[in-house]
């Protein structure tokens, strides 16, 4: 990238305030998958333990178990069930479903693929994080 | 650094019997220059139909006549005058200061595209992009006979197509697209609705070849579907939807 170019990067990729919830979504959906990403490679890691037998999987185990390891579950919790309900949102869009038909466009130009049913599925896709998050962290904290 | 003027009564072309005003703040930037852009402040006066490519050419006109912007039509035809106002792309000849809501106006060139100077950005990547997903009809039979008509189509074909046919390349949906803010070598969103519109037309003959252009690693696959580019377009388009539907195309839900 060069100077000339004028480009905004990524703090003007990852700035969601001037576009609207769709371009929230995008944030959070790559935010999400980043997450889900290290939330992966840190799972694969943590079963590995039990290599070295039923203490030491124990001692691990026993990191989830605390106020901060229900924090950090309860955060996996939320980015996969928002990144699971935007993404179908997403993939069905990217099929052409739910975007709207083609037409004569009339002024004030509301863009037909920003419609209610693709505003539904992102605010949807955030409540459900959010319930899955409450009913994740009233499990684990209730133990 | 910042110079605070205002235009003198006498010479406002908006009527100064308008009591309100506005302070304009434009971005000044000569890549041959200067290192770093600087803004030039300027209070202009405003009616309820002023626009923001008005106030620019008043102080153009007016306190100081360096400023670099380009414009033709002031109709939202041309395509010519895209810029930042306010940190979002708009056309400054379509956009009224009164719908601003804001004491400041702020401008500055388009992201995503090299700066000329001052508010003039250069187009050469975007034409040339435009001009990669083959922009005209494509069929063995392009060339009429003289006594041959023309290639009708019904009205309901038409209305596949004529939305993204308005496209008057200012440049907005590259602009706000969050992919063109990483990747130079993205197609964009706007050479992919023209895609769209000439594989939607039924008259093409050309669908397979302009998906085989697009089908690459910076093609139709970096489109995240954001939608940004369609919410700043000043004639309708909805690039986005024409992207979702040429992809749907490639993954075989449409054919």
């Amino acid at each position: 990238m060069t100077e000339d170019e004028h480009r905004e990067g990524i703090k003007g990729m990852a700035n969601p305030g001037r576009y609207g919830i769709e371009r929230i979504a995008y944030l959070l959906m790559r935010l999400t998958g980043l997450g889900l990403l290290g939330y992966f490679i840190a799972h694969v890691y943590e079963t590995s333990n039990i290599l070295r037998g039923r203490m030491g999987w124990d001692d691990f185990l026993a990191m989830t178990q605390t106020t901060e390891g229900h924090i950090f579950l309860a955060l996996v919790i939320g980015m996969c069930v928002f990144h699971t309900g935007n993404g179908i949102r997403i993939m069905l869009g990217h099929g052409g479903v739910g975007v709207g038909n083609p037409a004569r466009p009339d002024y004030p130009y509301q863009p037909a693929s920003q419609n209610y049913r693709q505003k539904i599925g992102i605010y949807s896709s955030i409540v459900l994080a959010a319930v899955a998050m409450m009913y994740g962290m009233a499990v684990m904290f209730g133990e | 650094m910042a110079q605070v003027s205002s235009i003198a009564d006498e010479q406002a072309s908006t009527p100064l019997s308008s009591p309100k005003s506005i302070v304009l703040r434009i971005s000044k930037f000569n890549p041959k220059l200067d290192e770093s852009s600087k803004f030039m402040e300027f209070t202009v006066p405003y009616q309820k139909w002023t626009t923001v490519l008005e106030a620019i050419l008043d102080v153009k006109k007016h306190f100081d006549h360096s400023v670099a912007v380009r414009y033709s039509c002031r109709q939202a035809t041309c395509g010519s005058c895209g810029m930042m106002i306010n940190g979002k792309p708009k056309l400054a000849c379509f956009t009224k200061i009164s719908e601003l809501d804001s004491d400041v106006v702020t401008v500055e060139p388009m992201n995503n595209f090299p700066v000329i100077r001052d508010l003039t950005v250069g187009f050469e990547k975007l034409f040339e992009k435009h001009q990669k997903i083959q922009p005209y009809l494509i069929r063995d039979d392009s060339e009429l006979e003289s006594d041959e008509r023309e290639f009708l189509q019904s009205p309901q074909e038409v209305e596949q197509y004529i939305q993204f046919a308005n496209c008057i390349k200012c440049g907005l949906c590259n602009s706000a697209c969050p992919t063109m803010a990483t990747d130079s070598s993205f197609v964009g969103p706007q050479a992919l609705a023209q895609a769209y519109r000439y594989v939607a037309d039924s008259r093409d003959k050309g669908k397979d070849t302009r998906l085989n252009i697009i089908d690459e690693s910076h093609g139709i696959w970096r489109c995240h579907f954001a939608g940004s580019c369609s919410q700043v377009c000043p004639k309708g388009v909805d690039p986005a939807m024409g992207i979702q539907f040429l992809r749907g195309y490639l993954l075989g839900f449409r054919s």
